[in-house]
């Protein structure tokens, strides 16, 4: 028990090392980490390819062409950002820890008190709000949150403690699928 | 010197590539904080683990006083990181709606493809949750556009906002941090869960 504990990193050592990653996102290229830009970036790529007349009409895409555009001029592919590539990065560093670590593996966890179809169920539906809500926040726990209250943003902390208040208010109701 | 992009220090496509290098470090860190595991995760909301909190805090405080320092010698010109925008009615919203979302899922967006690069298949279910939940906000934009564009107030910093100097926010936030790390450590002794 207390070896499976210490296979991970010291929490407060795992959070400086994260701090200076968000500090070298910074002073690299001016802004902080980010998720959730990576998958709109992905949505907008398909659907640009899917239904090109709609993404020229609706206006979501008309807002976005509009705000990632530089003097007149769009700009390449949604998919040649910076969020998009520091996403494949995660995928790689993530997974490289979890090998050295001995941790990769296929499965579903899930707390014995509930099945994995649950499980995946609450998944599903939990990933569809965090979607949803990233936009309507413009980021999410990295971009807005974390990377937001580095830099002081007002917003930031406003999020940061929206996202946090509520999944501590909403927990009791939620609690089968995590405590026995 | 600092930010090297605005600077031209480097390229565009050097950028890029940075960010695929800061990218491995970010993954890296949150698998090896256990960020990869929804248990670990939710164990904050319980009590029972609360790596998420200790591990969020403790970097934004890190970055925080890296770039105040940075700032204080010079190496880095705030004037051009970038400052999230406050929008308050969807900063809010969107923060609540996010942490049903995180109780319910157990994972936030770059825990979910950090907890799917190592095999976890409900992390890959959270992430096509994801797709479903931004599609759903890309199509039905024109219902929820007047509350995302509501209360715009620019780009505040909170110390601007609280009248405090940067230098006395930042104390005031690892205070608080200390605060709550304690209360952490309390809370890991008090509500355990077995592992599963």
């Amino acid at each position: 028990m207390e070896k499976k504990k210490n296979k991970y990193i010291n929490p407060y050592i795992g959070g400086v090392l994260l701090g200076l990653v968000l500090l070298a996102a910074n002073f690299a290229s001016g802004r902080g980490l980010g998720a959730s830009g990576a998958v709109k970036s992905a949505v907008v790529t398909a659907a640009q390819s899917i239904a090109p007349k709609h993404t020229e009409n609706a206006p979501f895409y008309k807002d976005y062409f509009k705000s990632h555009t530089e003097g007149g001029d769009q700009k390449s592919s949604p998919m040649k950002s910076w969020l998009v590539f520091e996403m494949l990065g995660l995928l790689v560093g993530g997974f490289l820890s979890g090998a050295i670590a001995g941790r990769l593996k296929l499965k579903v966890e899930h707390s014995p008190r509930i099945t994995s179809k649950r499980r995946l169920l609450f998944a599903l539906m939990g990933g569809a709000l965090f979607g949803f809500g990233s936009q309507l926040g413009r980021g999410c726990t990295s971009g807005s949150a974390l990377s937001g209250m580095a830099v002081l943003s007002l917003g930031g902390f406003i999020t940061m403690a929206a996202i946090f208040g509520t999944a501590f208010a909403l927990a009791y109701f939620f609690r089968k699928n995590w405590i026995q | 010197m600092g930010p090297l992009i605005v600077n031209n220090f480097i390229t565009q496509n050097t950028n890029l590539l940075l960010a695929f290098f800061i990218g491995i470090g970010f993954g890296w860190v949150l698998e090896s904080s256990g960020f990869s595991s929804s248990r670990k995760l939710a164990g904050v909301f319980y009590g029972y683990d609360a790596v998420v909190l200790k591990v969020f805090f403790t970097a934004a405080i890190t970055a925080m006083l890296g770039l105040l320092f940075f700032s204080l010698f010079g190496w880095i010109d705030l004037d051009y990181v970038y400052v999230n925008p406050t929008y308050i009615n969807s900063a809010i919203w969107g923060g609540v709606i996010m942490g049903a979302g995180f109780i319910m899922g157990g994972f936030c967006p770059g825990t979910s493809f950090c907890a799917a690069s190592i095999g976890k298949i409900d992390a890959l279910v959270f992430i096509g949750g994801l797709f479903i939940g931004v599609v759903v906000f890309a199509e039905g934009y024109p219902l929820w556009e007047a509350l995302y564009k509501k209360n715009f107030i620019g780009f505040p910093k909170i110390s601007q906002s609280l009248g405090l100097s940067d230098g006395i926010l930042a104390l005031g936030v690892i205070l608080a941090a200390i605060g709550m790390f304690w209360i952490a450590e309390w809370a890991e002794k008090k509500f355990p869960q077995p592992e599963y």
